[in-house]
């Protein structure tokens, strides 16, 4: 899983009948110390994240997963939010 | 599999259920000579890592969700090994 800050969400009125109801959020990855890494991408939350939010989210097929006994077409989903991180 | 140095620990109180008591660690790959080599990746432990220490990581596929005792569980990488040493063939 990676980390990432929420920067935004995605608004689709037409989408794939298995995305009604779900919340797409854009989202940017960053490092343990909070800088941006990489480009946004677009993920499924699955835990109730907001704006500003640092989370964690699975990519892959394990992303669909969050969703089960459901089958949502997602190759990137937030399973978390980050409340804060301990270091050595 | 890849190597990996435990950097700390990490808490999130709002987290999908599959995740319910279970202990996620942020991982720093590292090369086996112990360099550091990558992105920090979160990995869900399964055998009791603590910071500093050089684990073994797996990810995607099956071996997440066997290593967290669930059937399909939503997680990319898992700790199923702490390091003792490493024999070089010389």
């Amino acid at each position: 899983m990676d980390l990432a800050r929420v920067i935004g969400s995605v608004v689709c009125t037409q989408k794939n009948v298995a995305l009604h109801g779900r919340k797409l959020l854009l989202v940017q990855p960053v490092t343990v110390e909070g800088q941006d890494t990489g480009r946004p991408l677009v993920a499924i939350d699955a835990v109730g994240a907001g704006a500003g939010e640092r989370v964690f989210y699975v990519t892959g097929r394990e992303a669909s997963f969050a969703f089960i006994p459901d089958h949502v077409p997602t190759d990137a989903s937030i399973v978390g939010i980050v409340d804060r991180v301990d270091l050595l | 599999m890849f190597l990996g140095r435990v950097l700390g620990n990490l808490v999130a109180t709002q987290k999908e259920p599959k995740y319910e008591g279970k202990t996620l660690l942020l991982v720093q790959p590292v090369s086996p000579e112990g360099n550091d080599d990558g992105e920090v990746v979160v990995a869900v432990d399964s055998v009791g890592a603590g910071a500093g220490e050089t684990v073994l990581v797996v990810v995607e596929g099956r071996s997440t969700s066997i290593a967290m005792d669930q059937k399909l569980a939503p997680a990319n990488a898992a700790i199923v090994g702490i390091v003792d040493d490493i024999d070089w063939e010389s």
